[in-house]
């Protein structure tokens, strides 16, 4: 069978940034498994711009930013199969995959690097009553369509979700001609950035109405219209508020989930709100050598901190493979607090761990004035202030090894909103 | 001639609502900012807002049907609907390079469109 050091499945912006940062940190034999004809995973279809302000200072499109990262690739001469898709991993780290080019063939690892990405949550996942007419899209299939395909779906659109991917198709699809009526969302805040709610809605005259939803959909063959209705505080809607639309097409832009049935069936163990793996702070999983990254281990907004957080599992997979970071050392787990959803990393090794880790976490609700707080056994190590926090931006607090070594017998360590009394 | 506008600051979630008082066109005063960075917002918002705008062109003989382009720098947001107006009219022959420039001047406003990507001919 081949041998390869380091086998990083998924050539988007995670598997990219993780593999030049394994190069750079000494491992000389990698290959990065893609699926696709090209590199660059999601960004290809993300020509809107906004990436990259925090990495390099600048406003790039989406190919730009996978640009930048896979010409350090090549520059490195790192191996890059295209058109090869991963079947298999198995807990002793082979990989099985196929291309047209390859047939069926399977790589001994050294180590593997997950980085899959998400998908869209299915149609199925949301409940709306009536038949499925054609028409009815998810906002990720619509940005690829237009956008690398050249064809627009619809030209009298609803869309029902408020995060980015519908907002940016909402503008998308008013430049391409077509009439975007309003976008609807089941909450009472939009998991979108304020930033797209601004650009791509209110530039437009495009309503954005909280707490609606879809109750029914009309047409048989296309869609012919759909009937929006206002929810209660329980998500109900309520009789009475029931509003017509006319339209052909329906967007769904109602979240994305990570890219796992690989990772599921090698035995990873998946965090339960996440369903991205379980890691520790070297981003490693329960199988010894096997790292995850990018939004196969936890939906990111920004692709900057997926490029960041894959170069950290780049790094932790050279330490790994030169014989380093070895378990046994104690580990504390991290635990979700009050207003904190989930924490990634679950675990810190406070031997092991670099001078400082960042921890990344979401909250559970729109707050205002908190403080987040990480604490140990009642005393807390870090409080940060914050104006505001939401659930569609993610948070990040920064935990000192020098602080977790002072506390020698912490049993857990919690991320918590502390609100304002 | 006072005139007095709201927005939305975009600066972060926050989206604080922003007032602002004009006076024959120019800025007197932001209010309802809580940090600084509204105020700077608000200023270029309320008298010249610009957008960057990203779209995609058709390519002849090229590898795969469509190129995604920028304009190199921001336009009038008044402007939008007429540029895609106007690029709706171009097409671009494979093959293109990232950065190539794909039209010098955008529906008079001075600013290129350049194409983000590369797209190799067909074989
Ligand atoms: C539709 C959509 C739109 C988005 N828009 C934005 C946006 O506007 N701004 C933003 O910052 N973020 C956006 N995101 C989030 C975006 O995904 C991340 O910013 C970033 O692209 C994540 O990088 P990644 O490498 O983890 O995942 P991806 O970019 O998804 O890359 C994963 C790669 O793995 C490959 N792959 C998966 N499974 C296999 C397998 N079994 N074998 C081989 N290869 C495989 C895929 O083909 C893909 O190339 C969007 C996400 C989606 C789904
Ligand atoms: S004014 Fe400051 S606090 Fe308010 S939304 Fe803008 S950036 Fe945020």
């Amino acid at each position: 069978m081949e041998r390869c050091d380091l086998v990083i499945t998924g050539g988007g912006p995670a598997g990219l940034a993780a593999a030049v940062s394994a190069w750079e940190a000494g491992v000389r034999d990698i290959v990065v498994l893609e699926r696709d004809q090209e590199l660059g995973g999601i960004l290809n279809q993300c020509i809107h711009s906004g990436f990259g302000l925090h990495t390099f200072q600048e406003e790039l499109t989406g190919p730009e930013y996978a640009g930048r990262y896979v010409e350090k690739v090549r520059r490195l001469g790192i191996p890059c199969l295209l058109d090869t898709m991963v079947l298999e991993l198995s807990p002793e780290k082979v990989v099985t995959a196929m291309s047209r080019e390859r047939g069926l063939f399977q790589i001994q690892a050294g180590a593997v690097i997950l980085a899959m990405g998400c998908r869209e949550r299915a149609r199925g996942a949301l409940r709306i009553p009536g038949f499925r007419p054609a028409g009815i899209y998810s906002a990720g299939t619509a940005q690829r369509l237009v956008n690398m395909e050249g064809f627009l779906p619809g030209r009298e659109v609803v869309v029902l979700g408020s995060g980015d991917i519908g907002l940016i198709m909402a503008r998308r699809m008013t430049l391409e001609g077509a009439k975007v009526h309003v976008v609807a969302e089941l909450l009472p805040y939009s998991g979108g950035l304020k930033r797209n709610i601004v650009q791509c809605l209110d530039d437009f005259g495009i309503p954005l109405k909280l707490s609606h939803t879809v109750i029914d959909i009309q047409g048989r063959e296309r869609v012919e219209g759909v009937t929006l209705a206002e929810v209660d505080a329980n998500l109900r809607p309520i009789p009475g508020t029931e509003e017509h639309y006319r339209c052909d097409t329906l967007l769904l832009s109602c979240g994305l989930i990570p890219e796992n049935e690989l990772s599921r069936a090698a035995g990873v163990a998946l965090h339960p709100t996440t369903a991205g793996p379980l890691v520790d702070e070297s981003l490693e999983t329960n199988l010894p050598g096997v790292f995850a990254c990018g939004n196969v281990l936890h939906v990111h907004d920004l692709v900057d901190f997926v490029s960041e957080e894959a170069a950290a599992a780049g790094r932790s997979a050279a330490r790994f493979l030169s014989g380093g970071g070895a378990r046994g050392h104690r580990t504390i787990p991290l635990r979700a607090g009050k207003g904190v959803r989930y924490t990634v990393p679950a675990a810190v090794d406070p031997v092991r761990m670099d001078e400082e880790i960042v921890v990344r976490f979401r909250v559970a609700g729109v707050y205002q004035d908190v403080s987040v707080v990480a604490s140990c056994g009642g005393e807390p190590l870090v409080r940060k202030k914050r104006m505001i926090v939401s659930p569609g931006e993610m948070e990040e607090v920064r935990l000192k090894r020098a602080d977790l070594l002072a506390q020698p017998d912490a049993e857990e360590i919690t991320v918590a909103l502390e609100m304002k009394a | 001639m006072r005139e007095s506008r709201e927005l939305i600051c975009i600066g972060c979630p926050m989206g604080c609502q922003l007032r602002v008082q004009l006076e024959d066109g120019a800025v007197t005063s932001v209010e309802g900012n809580t940090c600084k960075r509204g105020d700077t917002y608000a200023r270029r918002e309320v008298v010249n807002p610009t957008r960057i705008l990203t779209t995609t062109l058709p390519v002849r003989g090229g590898c795969r049907p469509t190129v995604a382009v920028k304009t190199a720098g921001e336009v009038p947001k008044t402007l939008l609907l007429d540029c895609v107006r106007a690029v709706r009219s171009l097409t671009v022959i494979a093959p293109v390079r990232a950065g190539e420039v794909v039209c010098e001047d955008l529906c008079g406003t001075g600013i290129a469109l350049i194409a983000v990507r590369d797209v190799e001919e067909k074989k």
